[in-house]
């Protein structure tokens, strides 16, 4: 009857959307009253997801699981919501959680429901609050059938401290054939996603040219943040397609977004308005992302972004 | 190769969201309605294999007679034929059923779908679909190449991509990268005549029960004032990240 949660975890390092995601399995643990149960594969120090709210942890330890399979990880997160009975499963909004649910819900004839923000309002009939109309709308969304399963939007939930123990099991579930093959992977090893970053620095039109990403870019290192960019750059070809954030690029959630050079087109307000904390850096005091943000400063960003990397410099040193 | 493209019936991305009937249903009111951009992406290199490779394409949409100028569209910019199924589409399970059905009968070779639509977000339609006709699936998909019943996919993950070979049947969750902003097709009048002769094909729903509903929906609350910061006063803006927003 447990809630099952999966964990993703980075060269054997448990991701911290992992002690989100448990933090959230914890609250609804709690509703139901029962406990979590976590599904690790092959990651290191899995007790540690005890100080979220972890009660027990399917630890999957196999060298043949070196990529994210889409089948193989829906085939092993099927047996293991058998082998404990669980009829909630939650997951993450990463690139692999959101690739892997639907597959997994027809597995369980579950439902599911992607972008939740909240705990469950009601656990009958089981009730969440999501994001819809890309970030524009909330919607109340209830689960009709027995099986579930939560997508919990990344940096929504937080981190949540609640010490339990961990009970660690060996896990050894089947490892089908997937018809699928990982042939390469090209991930750049000393970046920041723009999905696992707190901090994202953007840029857009304003900046001129992609040779100006220097600033971006030295900006984004002291606070080591992800670097991304509006449509039109993208379309432009100053920056890859993979650093476009708005309704039709990435969506962001970061604590901290900053935007600069970027007048804030509806479309790329939607993809970033999850974002906890947005700053503007314009010379037009009527661009509209104004509008949107906390805080901004109507200048030139190639007087002021050089100045800023500086001063966060010095702060950084200070309080380091 | 026998294509099927899924066509979401989305506002266009510019429109203002509203909420009607107790914030119970979408405002339809005065919204423009597109080809789901995700789904444009797919629509376009399913084009590329038909005059490539000599594929078919076919579009289907899940949705009420509202929704066939936007299936007349995509036949406009070059699919041979169109399908809807006429039932609302309230639940990306019972829409992913209504799909496999369509799949089923008419032995696609190669679905594509966008990897969610621009409306409700829900990102399960593909994967569903994939799972429930047996079909090997990628998501957030970049790159699509078929050679035979061989295909080779790239896949957008957090902070880069992967390379997938896989074969078909397959169901690709498809994006921005498939093809570029710049090769996306105006329908031309040419085209726009010719969709007038293309069949539409509407086909009854079969029975299905939605896994999730949405029960209620709410704009975010409206923002306060910006706090707008001297362009000579830097330290006051890291102060207040620092002391007030609490993010460095």
């Amino acid at each position: 009857m447990s809630v099952l949660v999966y964990t993703e975890s980075d060269k054997g390092q448990l991701k911290k959307i992992s002690f989100e995601v448990a933090s959230y399995a914890k609250a609804v643990a709690d509703l139901m009253n029962t406990t979590v149960t976590a599904v690790a594969i092959n990651a290191q120090n899995v007790e540690s997801l005890g100080n979220y709210g972890v009660s027990k942890v399917l630890n999957i330890t196999n060298d043949a699981i070196k990529n994210f399979n889409v089948n193989t990880h829906a085939s092993i997160l099927e047996q293991a919501v058998k082998q404990e009975n669980a009829t909630v499963v939650i997951l993450s909004s990463s690139a692999d959680s959101r690739y892997l649910a639907p597959v997994l819900a027809v597995k369980l004839e579950a439902g599911y429901v992607s972008n939740v923000v909240e705990k469950p309002s009601n656990i009958s009939p089981f009730t969440v609050k999501r994001t819809a109309f890309t970030n524009k709308a909330f919607s109340q969304t209830e689960i009709n059938n027995g099986h579930k399963i939560i997508g919990v939007s990344n940096n929504s939930y937080g981190l949540v401290e609640n010490t339990t123990t961990a009970q660690v099991e060996a896990f050894s579930p089947n490892i089908e054939d997937s018809g699928i093959t990982v042939t390469s992977v090209d991930k750049a090893s000393n970046q920041v996603s723009i999905a696992d970053a707190e901090v994202v620095v953007s840029g857009g039109r304003g900046l001129k040219g992609p040779e100006n990403w220097g600033l971006i870019e030295d900006l984004a290192e002291v606070l080591g943040a992800a670097t991304a960019c509006s449509k039109p750059v993208s379309d432009l070809g100053w920056r890859p397609h993979s650093e476009h954030v708005g309704q039709t690029g990435k969506p962001v959630a970061s604590n901290l977004y900053i935007a600069i050079g970027i007048s804030g087109a509806i479309q790329h307000l939607a993809g970033i308005n999850a974002s906890k904390v947005k700053v503007v850096i314009n010379t037009d005091p009527e661009a509209p992302f104004f509008k949107a943000a906390d805080y901004g400063i109507v200048g030139d960003a190639f007087e002021i972004v050089p100045k800023l990397t500086e001063k966060l410099k010095e702060f950084k040193a200070q309080n380091a | 190769m026998k294509i099927l493209v899924c066509i979401s019936h989305v506002p266009d991305t510019t429109s203002k969201i509203n909420f009607t009937d107790g914030d119970t249903k979408f405002d339809t009111n005065g919204v423009q309605f597109v080809i789901n951009p995700n789904d444009e992406f797919g629509l376009t290199r399913a084009m590329w294999f038909k005059e490539k490779q000599g594929a078919s394409v076919d579009v289907v949409n899940v949705g009420g007679p509202e929704t066939e100028p936007t299936l007349r569209k995509a036949l406009a910019i070059g699919a041979d034929s169109a399908i809807r199924v006429n039932t609302a589409a309230t639940d990306g399970y019972a829409v992913a059923q209504q799909l496999a059905t369509v799949v089923k009968d008419g032995q696609y070779d190669l679905v594509i779908a966008g990897r969610e639509s621009i409306d409700y977000n829900g990102g399960m339609v593909p994967g569903m679909l994939a799972a429930l006709t047996g079909a090997s699936f990628v998501t957030n998909c970049v790159s699509l190449e078929v050679d035979g019943s061989n295909a080779t996919a790239v896949r957008e993950i957090d902070g880069g991509k992967e390379t997938i070979a896989t074969s078909l049947p397959l169901v690709i969750g498809g994006q921005k990268g498939l093809v570029e902003e710049s090769d996306l097709r105006i329908p031309n009048m040419r085209g726009i005549m010719m969709a007038r002769q293309k069949p539409l094909k509407v086909l009854e729903p079969i029975n299905t029960s939605d896994a999730t509903a949405a029960k209620s929906f709410e704009k975010p609350a409206p923002k306060g004032a910006v706090t707008l910061v001297d362009a000579d006063n830097l330290d006051e803006l890291i102060s207040l990240l620092h002391n007030e927003a609490k993010v460095i």
